[in-house]
């Protein structure tokens, strides 16, 4: 019989051994505690990689152990995600919110004030959109972020509107800084005018009136434009009135130069109608431009990006933040506030936004010149007026905003707006609508 | 011993060896009972932990208010069937999964007869193909008939085009919406009724049809007399399997319309999706979707109830 060389004392010797080497303390890049963030999955790949690159710098530098994940929005994976880890109370230390996905969770985030406070002393106020939806009365539950915040402007196809409508939008919003006296001609007149006569050339304007978010934003704005309510600060419901019933009057008359199948537009359905060179104008970020200058180069060189129309009450262009969070449940929460703080620096913001052409806007005003809005083309200046700029007399337009955000959120995630408008294409009239919108609401406010 | 005198026997008393000494616990462990239980238990838990926890919390979270701070008993439910929209969601569902069931089961039944009427050597190829749409992953032939309707590329339009005539909002008017979501469950679901039927048909023994001949019967009066009896609780079982399918599915109106146009598509999943997750009411969410509970449970109390009294007058 062989004898073993390995006996059992010392078999038992190197497992305890091997047992007790974790507990050494090896300095590593994780020394100083771990980290793990959702953030979103741009829709320009190499947003990602960039933001991978950015959060190793910090790694780094930190030592701390930081996992990324990047989740999409596509199905709502993002919203589904979010809402798990808030039932679980586990997860991801920082999570990503998209508009009032922030205001859903407020309970479970930490308090961020001195992220906040610190980024706000620096570069000024963050814009009254993003306010609205990462803060209550002072108190903020999440910090704006840049990746993914999005105006959805106006964006049009250069030569159609000069041909058809007689319109030249270049001149409108010159890719300077300077605001022409001609711009004040781009009211929801015009665009109904503009609407008809691109409509009998074949190029009908691709908006959408689904109850998907490029179709909620762009009737809020409307409806912002127009100072119409559907419910006030205090819970009310503002259905019945004045304001509300000149949109729907001026709605009633616009949906007829809409495409027949707007109610059933997703997302993607407006970039697709631009792509295709079936739709002279869309309301939307450059992100179809953007698929346009690889697809369909000769309509990107064609395409202008520039402010909403204005209402009696103002200009309003949608505007849709994201938002970083961090849950109460987080065992690190000063690594993730340092974090946040460090990504939403000008220098990192900057980065980030050359990468994605453009794409990102940051929720810091002071932000709104970077370079590579003037840089980017075919055309060149294309998205100059994509960031809402001073003298383009515009606001941020969250829409039903006017509600408290408990209300707001199910007017928006309903699309009571859209449906509305979807309702007079069907052929309901104005009373009939409102009789509808207002059973809707009165639901909302339970 | 033989001279007479005797030695006393020594009784050694027996001593079990160690091995086969068997206390309670393990007497209980080798019971045919308890083995077949331990065996059971991996799916058990299983379902304990995907099925019955969620859906007790369901019924908890059902009965919360939007913050989930106070106990409101079934006052979502009340509030529910009070809205216009809630109202339509629930004949939207029954419309959408009665319709769908039917067809399917028609088409199933009618592809059955014709697949059993061919020569069996030809009906391997074409019982592999007519499965192709059930074995494709239900998200991904959806989104595929999503591109067929859609409004700048869509290929029924482009065919429509091209014999002159004018492009058809598919997903864009509220009762065409309804027949696309409706005919896209009946493509993907008829294979299943099919298979099921055509598996029927073969158990049907062929001398009931031969003494229906002797008799005189018709084709028809065959299919009336002698099929739809031998196969009337295969019948019953598929549409109540398929009734609680459809009434449930969320992938195709999610994907195809998301419940639009302006909510006439909606179903209990995908309004309670809309409701619970979007717009950050999980309770509401929670209370629509058990809605399902009660109507389903009806329609299966009454179907089972039919198998059941058919199985025992067979018995008889």
């Amino acid at each position: 019989m062989l004898k073993s060389p390995i006996t059992r004392r010392s078999a038992l010797q190197l497992g305890a051994a091997s047992a007790a080497l974790p507990l050494v303390h090896i300095r590593t890049a994780g020394a100083a505690g771990k980290l793990s963030v959702g953030f979103w999955d741009h829709w320009v790949p190499q947003g990602n990689d960039v933001m991978k690159k950015q959060v190793q710098a910090w790694s780094d530098k930190n030592k701390v152990d930081v996992q990324s994940d990047f989740i999409t929005t596509v199905g709502n994976k993002l919203q589904l995600t979010a809402a798990a880890e808030s039932q679980a109370g586990t997860g991801h230390d920082i999570m990503t919110f998209l508009a009032w996905d922030a205001h859903n969770n407020a309970q479970k985030l930490a308090p961020v004030n001195d992220v906040v406070k610190a980024l706000t002393d620096k570069y000024g106020p963050v814009n009254e959109a993003s306010s609205y939806l990462a803060s209550s009365k002072g108190n903020w539950f999440a910090v704006p972020s840049s990746s993914g915040t999005q105006n959805k402007p106006s964006c049009a196809r250069i030569s159609l509107l000069k041909k058809f409508a007689g319109i030249d939008v270049q001149a409108w919003y010159p890719a300077q800084e300077v605001q022409p006296p001609e711009a004040a001609e781009w009211t929801y007149d015009t665009l109904l005018s503009s609407a008809e006569k691109l409509q009998k050339a074949g190029f009908t304007y691709g908006i959408g009136l689904g109850q998907t978010p490029d179709s909620v934003d762009w009737t809020g704005a409307m409806f912002a434009a127009f100072g119409a309510e559907l419910i006030d600060g205090e819970g009310n419901v503002r259905i019945k009135s004045d304001a509300v019933r000149q949109v729907l009057e001026y709605s009633q008359k616009l949906v007829k130069f809409l495409p027949a199948d707007a109610v059933s537009y997703d997302d993607a359905s407006n970039n697709r109608a631009l792509i295709s060179g079936q739709s002279a104008l869309i309301f939307n970020p450059p992100s179809a431009w953007a698929v346009a200058k690889r697809d369909a180069p000769q309509v990107a060189a064609d395409c202008w990006t520039f402010s909403s129309p204005a209402g009696p009450k103002g200009r309003f262009v949608p505007h849709v933040p994201f938002l970083w969070g961090v849950w109460k449940f987080s065992q690190n929460q000063s690594a993730a506030k340092d974090l946040l703080q460090y990504l939403m620096q000008r220098e990192q913001v900057e980065e980030r936004d050359n990468v994605v052409q453009g794409y990102d806007l940051p929720p810091f005003p002071s932000m709104n010149n970077f370079k590579v809005w003037q840089e980017v083309e075919p055309p060149k200046g294309t998205v100059f007026n994509y960031p809402t700029l001073p003298w383009h007399q515009a606001k941020p337009s969250v829409a039903a905003s006017s509600a408290s955000p408990d209300i707001a959120v199910q007017i928006y995630n309903r699309g009571t707006m859209p449906t509305m408008l979807a309702k007079l294409q069907s052929g309901q009239t104005i009373p009939q609508v409102i009789a509808w919108a207002s059973d809707e609401l009165e639901g909302f406010t339970r | 011993m033989a001279d007479g005198t005797s030695i006393p026997a020594v009784v050694i008393p027996q001593v079990r060896p160690r091995a086969q000494r068997v206390g309670g616990m393990q007497r209980w462990m080798r019971r045919r009972s308890t083995i077949a239980f331990l065996m059971c238990l991996p799916l058990i838990l299983l379902i304990a932990c995907l099925v019955i926890y969620p859906s007790v919390y369901a019924i908890y979270l059902s009965m919360l208010n939007k913050r989930m701070t106070k106990f409101l008993g079934l006052s979502n439910f009340v509030f529910l069937l009070r809205r216009d929209t809630f109202q339509l969601v629930i004949f939207q569902s029954c419309l959408f999964a009665g319709t769908a069931v039917f067809f399917k089961a028609l088409i199933g039944f009618i592809l059955a007869h014709l697949m059993h009427n061919i020569p069996s050597r030809n009906q391997r190829i074409w019982r592999g193909l007519l499965l192709v749409p059930w074995v494709i992953p239900l998200a991904m032939s959806t989104l595929t008939w999503w591109w067929m309707f859609d409004p700048s590329y869509s290929a029924f339009n482009w065919l429509l085009n091209q014999f002159g005539l004018t492009s058809v909002p598919w997903l864009g008017v509220g009762w065409i919406a309804r027949f696309c979501t409706i005919a896209v469950n009946v493509w993907f679901g008829t294979p299943f009724f099919m298979i099921m039927y055509l598996a029927a048909l073969k158990s049907v023994p062929e001398q009931l049809y031969e003494a229906a001949a002797i008799d005189g019967a018709s084709a028809l009066q065959k299919l009336f007399f002698v099929t739809l009896p031998m196969m009337r609780n295969i019948i019953a079982i598929t549409v109540l399997f398929s009734l609680i399918v459809t009434f449930a599915d969320f992938d195709i109106v999610r994907i195809l319309t998301a419940g639009g146009p302006a909510d006439m598509t909606h179903v209990f999943a995908t309004y309670a999706f809309q409701v619970g997750i979007q717009s950050g009411d999980i309770p509401l969410g929670a209370g629509v979707s058990l809605f399902m509970v009660p109507i389903l449970a009806v329609a299966a109390y009454f179907v089972l109830r039919g198998v059941t009294s058919r199985t025992k007058e067979m018995a008889a």
